[in-house]
């Protein structure tokens, strides 16, 4: 029983990590309908911003955090203008291809610079965090985890549900003609959304830095594991990438357990398949609203 | 200040990606705080003229290739639509293109685009004030919507970004005739009590003719004719092609109906 809790605790705690870097791929998807590829290395480029700021600059840990999420903020607006504003109304295979470019050229540009080695972050999170519950021992880095995924998906989700250019954002995705039509600024609507993007997959490539070491190939591998997610959840839905990011993570953390842990890797690929044969939507994709 | 020209589209033609010509000389005007209706058949080029007034042409890859667009005596053409909506040119586009999954109150709110920032608490009331359904349903999904309370939704999300000129195409498609009635009674409260400027394209000539100060009728991609809207309801053509009564009001005689008898004078 302790064994199960601890899993149900780390799988928690994974799952929200999932969610929160498929928010930003959700985020792209749902406002102009582009896949993006360099998902995996929008983790890694937060996760080492993070990494210079940090243990490099040895700067403060809050002041470094708070210097990454507005450094990738601005990364994701000049990586929009330079690279995908051009490609405004090509075909969006061709803004796929670009997304996959970009990701190879990352990956790339980071190897060049930081090498293939696992980096750590320096120790910086209390002691004190962690704590036991009953049998179940619960370390810190799963309880900041834990605490940084439901804040930022709590802020994004308000941000989303309440601010104007968070509707703004959403009337782009939902009728793109009539959002000009009422002046809404579609490319930067756009640009915002890969600078959200950018943000969100900087925050969990942090704290799975932490988890796991900082890694050029483990992180951007862990971009690929946005696809079974937000497929589970559904493409265009915010909160269908939470739970499919939560059912993710315990899924992983439950057949790591109980079955194998080289299964683990995989089970969520499996989950992928089944889910594009029976439920091709998703879980808790859009329900077209038809008027009959 | 009376006869102060709003809107001036002098002899535009305009064309899609760069072969297809829809429109061949057009020219209207709008006086300031007028109701102006654009009258014509499916295929006369009533939208497209719409869109060249507000931008909207460039995302359908057509441009205003000759002639200009003066808004307040500046031109305006091939503008971006960001940069029209902002001097307060806001069209309703055919069809009520609502936001589905928003619910009517974020509808609405997505109207405040072109003054992000300012507060927007008291054109909501005067949207549920003009549009009394809309508060009913406020937190309901616009997907759900009727088709009048759409059309109320579209016209009040426009409304919320304060428009000098307000762009309405076909307000009336596929309303039943009490509810077009209420749509263009409350387009002529808005008209009268905001001082909104409004050109309103329409097949229902009958209702359009009714509101407007002033009409226009387009065939072809041309204007062919134009006149008070009073006149232009006396016309026995524009009866006779857009209003369907008899001349007489009388029945006519089997032969006098017969259409290859009688010739749009202004072909």
């Amino acid at each position: 029983m302790d064994f199960f809790m601890q899993l149900l605790v780390n799988g928690i705690s994974l799952g929200l990590l999932y969610a929160l870097s498929a928010l930003g791929f959700v985020m792209i998807f749902k406002s102009s309908s582009v896949l993006n590829l360099a998902h995996g290395e929008l983790l890694a480029i937060g996760a080492f911003v993070f990494l210079v700021l940090s243990a490099w600059a040895d700067l403060p840990i809050i002041i470094a955090f708070s210097l990454t999420l507005i450094g990738t903020f601005f990364l994701g607006f000049l990586v929009e203008r330079l690279f995908l504003r051009p490609l405004i109304g090509e075909k969006l295979i061709e803004v796929i291809m670009m997304t996959l470019g970009l990701g190879i050229m990352f990956k790339g540009l980071l190897l060049f610079i930081f090498g293939g080695d696992i980096h750590a972050y320096p120790d910086f999170l209390p002691e004190g965090l962690s704590f036991e519950l009953g049998n179940i021992f619960i370390p810190s880095v799963n309880v900041a985890t834990f605490v940084i995924g439901i804040l930022f998906l709590i802020v994004f989700g308000f941000f989303f549900k309440y601010s104007s250019q968070g509707i703004y954002m959403r009337s782009v995705a939902d009728n793109q003609p009539a959002a000009l039509s009422l002046g809404v600024h579609v490319r930067r609507v756009f640009a915002m959304s890969w600078a959200i993007a950018f943000i969100v997959a900087a925050i969990s490539g942090i704290v799975l830095g932490i988890i796991n070491g900082v890694n050029v190939h483990s992180l951007s591998a862990v971009g690929l594991k946005v696809f079974p997610v937000v497929i589970l959840g559904g493409l265009d839905s915010i909160g269908g990438a939470i739970l499919g990011g939560i059912i993710i993570g315990l899924l992983e953390t439950f057949t790591g357990g109980y079955i194998s842990t080289s299964l683990r890797e995989i089970i969520p690929y499996i989950v992928l398949v089944i889910i594009l044969m029976v439920k091709p939507y998703g879980l808790f994709g859009l329900v077209e609203i038809e008027r009959v | 200040m009376e006869n102060e020209i709003r809107l001036l589209v002098n002899n535009i033609s305009v064309v899609y990606s760069d072969v297809i010509q829809v429109l061949k000389g057009v020219s209207l005007n709008v006086t300031k705080g007028h109701i102006v209706s654009l009258l014509g058949s499916n295929g006369a080029g009533k939208t497209s003229s719409l869109k060249a007034i507000s931008g909207l042409l460039k995302p359908e890859n057509g441009k205003v290739t000759e002639g200009s667009i003066e808004y307040d005596g500046a031109p305006i053409q091939n503008f971006s639509p960001e940069e029209i909506t902002r001097k307060g040119i806001i069209q309703v586009l055919e069809g009520r293109q609502e936001f589905k999954y928003l619910t009517v109150e974020e509808n609405l709110r997505v109207g405040t685009a072109t003054r992000w920032g300012k507060p927007y608490k008291e054109d909501l009331e005067l949207v549920y004030h003009y549009f009394p359904a809309l508060l009913v349903r406020k937190k309901s999904l616009a997907g759900y919507c009727s088709g009048g309370e759409l059309q109320m939704l579209v016209i009040g999300r426009a409304l919320m970004a304060h428009p000098n000129l307000l762009l309405l195409d076909e307000p009336s498609l596929g309303l039943a005739p009490l509810l077009v009635k209420e749509i263009f009674q409350i387009i002529k409260r808005i008209n009268r009590e905001q001082g909104t400027t409004l050109l309103v394209v329409e097949q229902n000539a009958n209702m359009a003719l009714q509101i407007a100060h002033y009409g226009y009728v387009m065939e072809n991609g041309k204007i062919v004719m134009e006149s008070n809207a009073e006149d232009l309801r006396e016309n026995p053509d524009v009866k006779e092609f857009y209003l369907g009564t008899a001349a007489s009001g009388a029945l006519k005689s089997y032969k006098d109906v017969k259409s290859y008898k009688r010739r749009k004078r202004w072909l």
